[in-house]
């Protein structure tokens, strides 16, 4: 193979992007030589099995993520505002659109919230740290491994062309040769272990390492909704797992599961996808829901408004979620029968989606609302995801889904349920869990600027996007006809919107940690009700010096009255904790040299990098490392200076 | 903690071992071969049985004395089989139902539908350019 075709040639964009790249690496290698930083980033980072650090590194990767899915969005609407001026070509527009959609769903959706519940949910059950701690260390190397898998492939051998969709036959080797949809298949398929595992870790977890006496329902919503997700993952990842493989194996191995020829059944790829895909979308929004309602009882300073029924409903909505997913294609052609069922099943997840709309205006009605940011994004939601709701309905119903089908209309749609729904809930829940996480709160007025161009500019974006549908624009096209250009220039203004209010956001994140007051108490919005906001700031590594008894929901609140603490000196022991290991970050960068081999199809490469993972594995199956004990006088010390006694 | 001895996991390591050896017999029945395609279903089903049940007893604690069987993940095989079902009855509905490739009942739908597919591939490419 020549170098010319190992890097991807031509574009001025990617030669800007292939800059960037090497100047960001060069001068991160540099600084962490200058300042002597290697030994801190190996033991403090990429060794560590503290859920906490594990959290935040997944947060980190996200926004990363998010800003090179948002860049992709800006150039799109850029090229859309601007059709004529050979922005992007063809194919470079629609490997533009296949990585906005892979990326902020696998990679920046998933991470974001599953690093959310990584830190909130143990100290919100009063656990020390996940049930398996060195498993979710892997979940991190995996997905972190498989986003870098995927995002190198605009620079080297190409990106993929075929949509988030992938479908065949478009995406089969036959019409589309060359490593680039290789590189959508490994990477999905290497992040997905990592997520698989995640969904075990917290089933786990939540089950079995619950603080002393805490009953299933008197667990804090976001834990709920973290179960509940974790029970969609286990059972839909694996479907997602399956397709890729087969896929690997038409594209890579000649097999002809989803091929035209060869009795193969390019729709079966499309049904498959979709079973998990369906599901997926809930794993990104039921989490979301369990942030806004504990961001809306806090702000609101009640107590959940209808919490059994909030509970019921995401179960109910996990269920349905299984049962709707050919919804996504009615115009197979499956029949008037097939359709039917699918559109009453899909109706049907309206019904719990609209009683926790209820219980969230239920708990905000007579309040006395505190107006913080972390508020304003969770008050922004109701209204903005009630009318991508309502547009789902009418996705919903077969017979107009003929009309809509591959529109803009669509596209508004599902801009509207995940930014409304999962985007906002992310930057709601990492504003109300920021001061938790790094002991300073984010400037508040930066945050309202930031949150006013984003939600403003989202809707400027999204709400003529449904108009340019009904007039016709089909989704995935890089030019336009004159009629639809006065909608699309002003949804690109509001994209530009949405891009300031990021970078806002991200200002933010710099300015406070320079300039923000830093957190004297565990409770930093003083009126926390679970039993995160128990522990001091900042977070000792083993969570709890002692463990709580729980006989009642909104734990904090019970204590606060009982003049309880998560440290009762007198009943301190020694806590058993996990020590730290390098094995997940190795084991999964084989894995990442394997997938890459996989993908230019390099085989001495892909059988070599199998190879030292399963050296790896017989490794940690004979490794008897069984942690090690804090002492009580370490343990006292530690919270006396945290809790300034 | 430190009652844990260092036993080598001979139940895992079986398991482990077992489990890839019968993956690699259901590729060799469809690669290499001479089986004919009823066989080759049936044995493949048969040895997916066999794998489910190897993964349940080495790995899933279906059998556990000291437990008095506390730990058999009822609740998850329940939900699981339920899933296979929607899955396997799920896209044999929306697959095939409705669909009527066997017009004139000869028995050589598979072929006609291959057919008809790549005229409908073939004209919908056609239009699109």
């Amino acid at each position: 193979m020549q170098l010319d075709e190992f890097f991807v040639t031509g574009e001025p964009l990617i030669y800007a992007g292939m800059v960037s790249i090497a100047l960001v690496t060069i001068s991160m290698l540099f600084f962490l030589t200058y300042y002597k930083k290697w030994g801190w980033l190996w033991r403090e980072w990429l060794t560590t099995v503290d859920h906490k650090k594990i959290g935040i590194m997944y947060i980190l990767s996200a926004l990363a993520m998010l800003f090179r899915g948002g860049v992709d969005a800006m150039m799109m609407r850029t090229q859309l505002a601007f059709p004529n001026m050979n922005f992007l070509n063809a194919q470079h527009y629609d490997e533009i659109f296949t990585t906005h959609g892979t990326v902020m769903i696998i990679f920046m959706a998933m991470p974001f919230l599953i690093g959310l519940m990584n830190f909130v949910v143990p100290l919100q059950i009063g656990a020390r740290d996940v049930a398996f701690p060195y498993l979710n260390a892997l979940s991190f190397w995996s997905f972190l491994f498989g986003a870098m898998l995927f995002n190198i492939s605009f620079v080297i051998g190409g990106s993929p062309d075929a949509g988030w969709t992938s479908y065949t036959p478009l995406a089969g080797a036959a019409m589309s040769p060359g490593p680039g949809q290789n590189f959508y298949l490994l990477g999905l398929q290497l992040s997905g272990i990592g997520t698989l595992a995640t969904g075990i870790n917290f089933m786990v977890t939540i089950l079995k390492m619950r603080a002393p006496k805490m009953r299933m329902f008197q667990m804090p919503i976001f834990t709920w909704s973290t179960l509940i997700t974790s029970f969609i993952i286990v059972f839909a990842f694996p479907i997602l797992t399956v397709a890729l493989a087969l896929m690997t194996l038409d594209r890579i191995f000649g097999a002809q599961f989803f091929t035209l020829t060869g009795e193969g059944m390019p729709m079966m790829w499309a049904n498959l996808f979709w079973m998990w895909g369906h599901p997926e979308v809930y794993i990104v929004i039921l989490p979301a829901f369990g942030i806004f309602s504990e961001v809306i009882s806090a702000f609101a300073r009640k107590q959940l408004f209808g919490y059994k029924a909030m509970v019921w409903a995401i179960i109910l909505i996990a269920g349905l979620s299984f049962l709707v997913w050919v919804h996504h294609f009615f115009t197979m052609g499956a029949g008037a029968f097939v359709n039917s069922v699918f559109s009453i099943s899909t109706m049907l997840i309206a019904v719990p989606t609209g009683v926790k709309i209820f219980n969230w205006l239920g708990t905000l009605y007579k309040s006395k609302i505190n107006n913080t940011v972390a508020m304003m994004w969770a008050l922004a939601f109701i209204p903005s995801f009630v009318i991508g709701g309502v547009t789902g309905v009418m996705l919903g119903m077969a017979s107009a889904d003929y009309q809509f089908h591959n529109t803009y209309f669509l596209v508004a749609h599902f801009h509207y349920v995940l930014i409304a729904g999962t985007v906002f809930a992310c930057f709601s829940g990492l504003v109300f869990w920021y001061p938790k996480m790094f002991g300073h709160k984010l400037n508040e007025r930066l945050g309202k600027w930031s949150f006013w161009f984003f939600v403003i500019g989202f809707h400027v974006c999204f709400f003529p996007q449904y108009f340019v549908g009904l007039d016709g624009m089909p989704r995935r096209v890089f030019t336009i006809i004159p009629e639809w250009m006065p909608l699309n220039i002003i949804s690109t203004v509001g994209a530009f919107g949405m891009g300031v209010g990021f970078a806002i956001f991200v200002f933010a994140i710099l300015y406070s940690y320079r300039y923000s007051e830093r957190e004297k108490t565990g409770d930093s919005w003083d009126n926390g009700r679970t039993l995160e906001w128990a522990t001091p700031t900042p977070v000792p590594f083993y969570n709890f010096a002692t463990l709580p008894h729980i006989d009642s929901q909104d734990a904090y609140v019970k204590l606060k009255q009982e003049g309880k603490t998560t440290f009762e000196e007198d009943e301190v022991e020694p806590i058993h904790m996990p020590s730290n290991t390098g094995q997940p970050f190795i084991m999964m960068a084989f894995m990442f040299v394997s997938g890459f081999g996989l993908v230019f199809e390099w085989m001495w490469m892909a059988i070599g990098g199998l190879l030292a993972v399963l050296v790896m594995m017989i490794i940690r199956s004979f490794d008897y490392d069984e942690g090690f004990h804090v002492e009580v006088d370490e343990i006292k010390r530690t919270e006396r200076s945290a809790r300034r006694l | 903690m430190t009652t844990h001895n260092k036993r080598i996991p001979t139940q895992h390591i079986v398991g482990f071992i077992v489990s890839i050896t019968l993956t690699l017999v259901a590729a060799w029945a469809a690669l290499q071969s001479d089986l004919s395609v009823r066989w080759i279903i049936i044995g493949i089903m048969a040895l997916a049985i066999i794998q489910a049940g190897i993964q349940l007893f080495m790995f899933m604690h279906v059998v556990e004395p000291e437990s008095q069987g506390g730990h058999v993940p009822w609740n998850m095989m329940f939900h699981g089989g339920v899933l296979a079902t929607i899955l396997v009855a799920g896209s044999l509905f929306t697959m095939s139902f409705g669909f009527t490739h066997d017009h004139d009942g000869d028995g050589h739908n598979q072929q006609q539908q291959q057919e008809e597919h790549n005229e409908n591939e073939g004209s919908t490419e056609n239009s699109s350019h």
